[in-house]
């Protein structure tokens, strides 16, 4: 088990440690992940090991990375509508999640479709600092969710070599933009908060996160490693 | 103005004459939107083939300030709206809060947008059109508050459409592109917004996201903002017969791109 972690392809194919070190692995086992890779580990007492999944780089990189982030959002959702919130929602919010998960659900299986061979695993996750029965706790996570999705996509756009897999990117991040909008719109109804100056600049340019920024928020809710070490920087 | 006029200043004087008949011909608009097809449906191919192919051509300066300037004339128009929506007085005092939010980001969409034409590009911005926003006497937005809220919904709309048609002509450049995504989740917000609030006050019954092509309760006129929208295959994969999940659903979370030539077509509405 500790011998897969110690060699996923990443460490493996790149020659660049230095790269690797920079753009960094990151997880709850990340620091051990790293750890593993010194020589006195044997003679530690190590953490029980994770099966992590390795993005991969260039566009199968980023594609995964987007592939991740669809799982969170569409295991989410699934979650929501398992809980008593969504038992007891209001007509219009009832619609709004069933939209969601149906529209999460979609782009999580289209990117394992895409991906085919080269799409991670299946991740692991933990909603246990989500009250599903709590509407603020449900509609803030979701706003934290659909708001993530809008940045990482944001800054990953550069990154994308492909014009066809620009352009699918392209086509999904404004639906998660809608998401973010009407899920701020119910929490703060008739607001400006819809596309608020907490994430919009005073060029009216919405915010970009990188993927260290997007998978350290990512990863209070995910538990399997991710290594995204090859990624484009 | 009338279009040609806006269409020639959008073109660079650099641009060859058969650059200009590549923008600007109908007939040539429409072959190379046939040629995306095909490269939309090669994408089932092995991803790993794919992205081994060589990229489209380098987006030289001029081109980039021909794609910004054409975002500045769109955002003209939008801030515009609001801006006059808002003098008006024909807007919900319970709804100001949105539509002053929504006119200061279009103003501030102008505003960059003209910096980098002129300052980081040396460009020359268009100057802002002159709008007839009541369409040669069909619309009256501005006495009118749902008419009002259905031509903002079919500008919010088209916008976003029109920045996404735009993303494989600036992606050499990694400022440009990232900027111009970030505008157009701004535009996908107010989209949201705006449909979500018309269907709240009873004059459509959309969701904040595009079902099918469907146009809602908007006027015929209109049609041309959602045609293609229904589309479910993305990448050669048909996410319908792939997930189970129905047609309107799949095609709500995927919002598809217009051209040029489409968003021109529309925006020429409203031009004076």
């Amino acid at each position: 088990m500790k011998n897969e972690l110690f060699k996923p392809q990443g460490l493996v194919k790149n020659a660049n440690r230095r790269q690797f070190l920079k753009a960094g692995s990151l997880s709850v086992a990340a620091a051990g992940l790293i750890m593993v890779g010194c020589k006195d580990v044997e003679d530690r007492d190590p953490i029980p090991p994770m099966e992590g999944v390795m993005l991969g780089s260039g566009d199968i990189g980023i594609l995964n990375y987007a592939y991740a982030l669809e799982q969170l959002e569409a295991a989410f959702y699934a979650a929501v509508m398992q809980g008593s919130y969504f038992a007891n929602a209001s007509a219009e919010e009832k619609t709004i999640m069933g939209d969601l998960e149906k529209h999460e659900r979609a782009h999580r299986e289209f990117f394992k479709a895409a991906l085919g061979d080269a799409a991670i695993a299946d991740l692991e996750v933990d909603f246990s600092a989500i009250d599903f029965s709590n509407r603020t706790s449900v509609l803030g996570a979701a706003k934290t969710f659909e708001d993530l999705g809008v940045a990482a996509y944001n800054g990953a756009g550069q990154y994308i070599e492909n014009v066809d897999y620009l352009l699918i990117a392209g086509k999904i991040v404004s639906v998660e933009a809608r998401h973010a909008a009407a899920i701020r719109d119910l929490i703060n109804p008739g607001s400006a908060d819809f596309a608020g100056d907490d994430l919009i600049d005073a060029n009216g340019l919405e915010r970009t996160l990188n993927f260290t920024e997007v998978l350290t928020a990512a990863s209070s809710f995910v538990t399997t490693p991710i290594d995204f070490s090859q990624l484009p920087s | 103005m009338n279009l040609l006029n806006l269409l020639d200043k959008m073109c660079p004087d650099t641009n060859s004459p058969e650059e200009k008949e590549m923008f600007f011909s109908r007939r040539e608009a429409f072959r190379q939107f046939g040629d995306m097809s095909k490269k939309v449906a090669m994408a089932a191919v092995p991803l790993g083939i794919l992205s081994a192919l060589p990229k489209v051509a380098k987006a030289d300066t001029a081109s980039l300030i021909g794609v910004l300037n054409y975002a500045l004339t769109l955002e003209h128009l939008e801030y515009r709206y609001y801006q006059m929506g808002i003098e008006s007085g024909v807007i919900d005092g319970a709804d100001l809060a949105i539509f002053t939010k929504i006119r200061d980001h279009e103003l501030a969409h102008v505003n960059f947008l003209d910096e980098v034409i002129s300052n980081v590009l040396m460009g020359s911005p268009v100057p802002e059109p002159e709008f007839d926003f009541t369409a040669g006497g069909n619309f009256m937005p501005f006495d009118d508050y749902p008419t009002f809220l259905a031509l903002s919904q079919a500008f919010e709309d088209t916008g976003v459409r029109a920045y996404k048609g735009q993303a494989g002509n600036v992606m050499e450049n990694d400022v440009v592109l990232t900027a111009a995504l970030s505008i157009h989740s701004v535009e996908a917000r107010h989209a949201s917004m705006v449909r979500r609030l018309r269907t709240r006050k009873g004059q459509d019954d959309v969701k904040g996201w595009i079902t099918n092509d469907s146009r809602g309760s908007l006027p015929e006129p209109t049609q041309a903002i959602y045609a293609g929208e229904e589309n479910v295959t993305h990448g050669g994969v048909n996410v319908v017969n792939l997930t189970g999940i129905d047609a309107g659903a799949v095609s709500e979370g995927w919002d598809e791109p217009l051209s040029k030539e489409a968003v021109l077509g529309i925006a020429s509405l409203f031009l004076a």
